[in-house]
């Protein structure tokens, strides 16, 4: 079947497209990677868990009631078609429309082919993860996993753990922990949340957030977890797993104070700092990038025709700002598809809602950021490239003998970026041991496909 | 402060690093510079192939059995730093025909010094077991060999003693009223020397117009498909026999023939599409597709095996399939060495040996005639 627009992703983004585009009589394919629909964000246990309360681990929790009826809805009446288990490998522009290609899951051997007149990416953001002496060690975890952990299993197998790194997430994940049993050591942040109530402007703008931010403080407050602001883990202790970490204070130019070290026993370190945006499929297709994020206009339209884009792949900014950005990236692809010229009043408020939270995640980028001097503790024996076991002193040695200036000479003098991940985890890294700006790296196909596959690739009646 | 030496290379990939190499070793001072870094051109999207096995007898199986040479000179003080590997190559017929014409080509080569031996039956997969059934034979040629071509740029440079300035653009070939070269002009301040080494490879024309001649080097695209890391599954280069007719080949038209080779950090490589559409570096599924193909049919084992990337370059093309290596009559004090198409890697060696004889004033090892920078009719002018 043909569909008029392919979603791609399945989170809040990618359902409010859905929901508006369908709404205005277009036929959507919804093709996701996860076995329902929903998410990073409105990830929820497995049925077979029987979980009472799932909500408990969530805010929104209506919202996603809401998204989740009108899939059903129109799943039922026809018009939306939702593919689970999916997993895009590319899209590919063809003479009329695209082709996206996936692999069915788990296994992700056998293809799918889905034909489409126009596309719209919501494939979201993945975790960033900086690397510090001892993070390979088993019971190191990223923070957003924890969180997929609790939303998903609702269970986490430590029994103390430490939330470190920067950035708004690792509140609720404290928060999380805290709620589920854990005994949260301490919440390690390199920037000082404290900075953002500053930022007075932003938050007035945004009071639900404010309200948010101090749910969870609260929450923190009542399980005794202990805040240190403007500190980092300078390394993570174990011989077959983790067993502590120490965290030093941070200066007022972002290096380590020497002395303030402490070692907090704990067999969980939850560590995150901060989100990136997943764009290869965009790229692959020709799309321009701004940095690291998929360049929109004021209708979420790339500059590819009949590519749209929304939430996290064009900015991270979370659930509302992805369900606003989707919802008017459907609305403008549905009138598009039907040969009109979109209204924009059809999607005033989403458009106001997106104005202001753009801004309220541009002021809490300007507070969350990695301490400024966070290679100085990657030591020349820390693996920064785990899929190759690439170390920090062999990515210095690139830098230092061979001339390297640039994340792609490095990699291809130390093979760092060229494993299974494709440099998504230690691309940030290897960015900063070489002393340059982090870009994305060209990813043409998002993710490893059989070369089977691959030979018989868009085959299938060529339209 | 004020750069001078002796010889400017221009370009800091695999020719200009091997160029740095043995014109340094010749006891010239060499500054070489590169608008972008080590290894960012072709050289960095490249295979790493030194091969003799897909060369017509003629200068340019001279220059790669030269090459070769030198290369197993290298090996020896570079080690694995540069992953050099005596591997093979095998090229495969699927039919007696392919195997006839394969049987030619080697009796030729045979002569001008290359060993190259029938492999028929059951010898075929004892060499490569993972091989498809039923193909007709194979020639083995065991000069075949491979580096990383970006690890050995880099090492080869540093090795020269050459100062390398990256990042640093030539805007001009500064010349005498005499027309003598005399320097080059960067984005970041002059540098005085009496020769430059024009190895800028696929942007060789470029580089050549600024010095106010004239070299019709051209892009020709290839994909590379690299897979998962494998325990040892392929131990040669191998490839089909259509290969080295694509090689030859002067179509812009895209052509593929499969060419399959593990490498020593585990993932399977697989070229070689050829195509002229300038320097478009957008991914295309169908040409991809065609390599995956290719490969699965040498392989049926490989069809369960993940591509992790895919990479674009541009070979550096001239229209008689020979580089350009030498002293530009027209231009005094210019040297070319650019233009080797798919082969740069395997010959960058032999190329550096005699830049250096060159610029030293020595007689070269191999006649340049048939590499001269002059060969080609001039463009017209546009009146």
């Amino acid at each position: 079947m043909r569909a008029d627009l392919a979603v791609i992703g399945a989170g809040p983004a990618g359902l409010a497209a859905t929901l508006a585009a369908a709404a205005q009589g277009v036929r959507v394919t919804l093709i996701d990677s996860a076995a329902e629909a929903g998410g990073q964000f409105y990830r929820r246990p497995a049925a077979a868990l029987r979980a009472r309360r799932p909500q408990a681990l969530h805010h929104q929790w209506r919202t996603w009631e809401r998204l989740r009826d009108g899939l059903g809805t129109h799943v039922e009446s026809g018009p939306v078609r939702h593919l689970t288990d999916h997993h895009v490998w590319l899209v590919e522009r063809r003479s009329t429309g695209f082709t996206v290609h996936a692999l069915l899951g788990p296994e992700q051997r056998d293809p799918a082919e889905v034909r489409a007149d126009a596309v719209l990416l919501a494939t979201g953001g993945y975790e960033k993860v900086l690397p510090f002496p001892g993070w390979t060690l088993p019971g190191v975890i990223a923070a957003g996993g924890a969180q997929a952990m609790l939303k998903g299993g609702l269970a986490v197998s430590g029994r103390t753990a430490v939330v470190a790194g920067t950035g708004p997430l690792l509140l609720p994940v404290a928060a999380g922990l805290a709620a589920a049993g854990v005994e949260v050591a301490a919440l390690v942040d390199s920037a000082d949340p404290l900075a953002f109530v500053r930022r007075s402007r932003a938050l007035v703008a945004e009071p639900g957030k404010v309200v948010e931010g101090a749910g969870y403080a609260g929450r923190l407050l009542r399980h005794r977890v202990r805040t240190l602001a403007r500190h980092t883990v300078v390394e993570a202790h174990g011989t077959e797993r983790l067993e502590a970490v120490t965290v030093a204070a941070l200066d007022r130019d972002g290096r380590v104070r020497p002395g303030s070290g402490r070692r907090i026993p704990c067999d969980t370190l939850a560590v995150g700092h901060g989100m990136l945006p997943h764009t290869d499929l965009a790229e692959t297709l020709g799309c321009r990038l701004d940095g690291l994020t998929v360049h929109v206009d004021d209708e979420q339209r790339t500059d590819v025709p009949g590519v749209w884009a929304a939430g996290e792949t064009t900015g991270i900014g979370g659930s509302a700002l992805s369900l606003a950005e989707g919802h008017i990236a459907g609305r403008s692809a549905a009138a598009r598809l039907h040969g009109t010229e979109p209204d924009p009043r059809a999607w005033a408020a989403a458009a106001k809602a997106r104005t202001r939270l753009r801004a309220f995640f541009a002021a809490l980028d300007t507070v969350y950021a990695p301490p400024a001097h966070w290679t100085e503790l990657v030591t020349d024996d820390t693996v920064v490239c785990r899929c190759e076991e690439v170390t920090g002193g062999t990515i210095r040695a690139a830098v230092a003998e061979l001339g390297a200036r640039d994340a792609r000479t490095v990699k291809l003098l130390t093979r760092a970026g060229m494993g299974w991940c494709q440099g998504r985890v230690c691309g940030p890294a290897v960015a900063g041991l070489a002393g340059c700006a982090f870009t994305p790296s060209r990813r043409p196909f998002a993710r490893p496909v059989p070369l089977g596959v691959l030979a018989r690739a868009g085959e299938a009646d060529g339209d | 402060m004020r750069l001078t030496g002796d010889v400017v290379v221009v370009g800091a990939g695999m020719v200009g690093a091997a160029c740095a190499l043995y014109v340094a070793r010749s006891g010239l001072d060499v500054i070489v510079v590169d608008r972008g870094p080590v290894a960012g051109g072709t050289t960095g999207a490249g295979e790493g192939n030194l091969l003799v096995s897909d060369k017509e007898p003629g200068p340019e199986l001279d220059l790669a059995l030269l090459s070769v040479r030198l290369w197993a000179e290298l090996a020896e003080e570079f080690g694995e730093s540069v992953e050099y590997e005596a591997k093979g190559g095998l090229v495969v017929a699927s039919n007696p025909d392919g195997l006839t014409g394969l049987q030619r080509l080697a009796d030729g080569q045979r002569t001008a010094g290359v060993v190259a031996r029938p492999v028929t039956g059951d010898a075929l997969y004892d060499l490569e077991p993972h091989l498809a059934p039923g193909l007709a034979g194979a020639m083995h040629y065991p000069q075949d060999s491979q580096v990383m071509p970006a690890l050995a740029a880099a090492h080869l440079l540093r090795a020269s003693g050459a100062r390398l300035l990256t990042g640093r653009t030539v805007t001009a070939v500064a010349r005498t009223p005499e027309g003598a070269v005399r320097g080059v002009r960067t984005d970041r301040g002059d540098i005085h020397a009496p020769s430059v080494v024009n190895a800028t490879g696929t942007w060789g024309g470029e580089l050549a117009t600024l010095a106010g001649t004239h070299l019709p080097v051209l892009p020709r695209r290839g994909f590379v498909l690299v897979t998962e890391p494998l325990p040892r599954l392929i131990r040669h280069k191998v490839y089909a026999a259509d290969y080295v007719a694509d090689v030859a080949s002067d179509s812009a038209a895209l052509q593929t023939s499969p060419v399959v080779e593990g490498t020593s950090a585990g993932p399977v490589l697989i070229g070689a599409s050829r195509e002229r559409v300038g320097f478009d570096r957008s991914f295309s599924l169908p040409v991809v597709r065609e390599l995956a193909a290719g490969a699965t049919r040498l392989f049926p084992a490989l069809a369960d095996v993940r591509a992790l990337r895919s990479y674009v370059g541009f070979r550096p093309y001239l229209p008689d399939h020979l580089p350009a290596i030498g002293p530009d009559p027209r231009v005094p004090g210019l040297l070319h060495a650019c233009g080797h198409e798919g082969a740069g890697i395997g010959l960058a060696t032999g190329t550096g040996h005699l830049i250096a004889q060159a610029l030293t004033g020595k007689t070269p090892e191999l006649s340049l005639t048939p590499f001269s920078p002059d060969r080609f009719p001039e463009p017209e002018e546009v009146a």
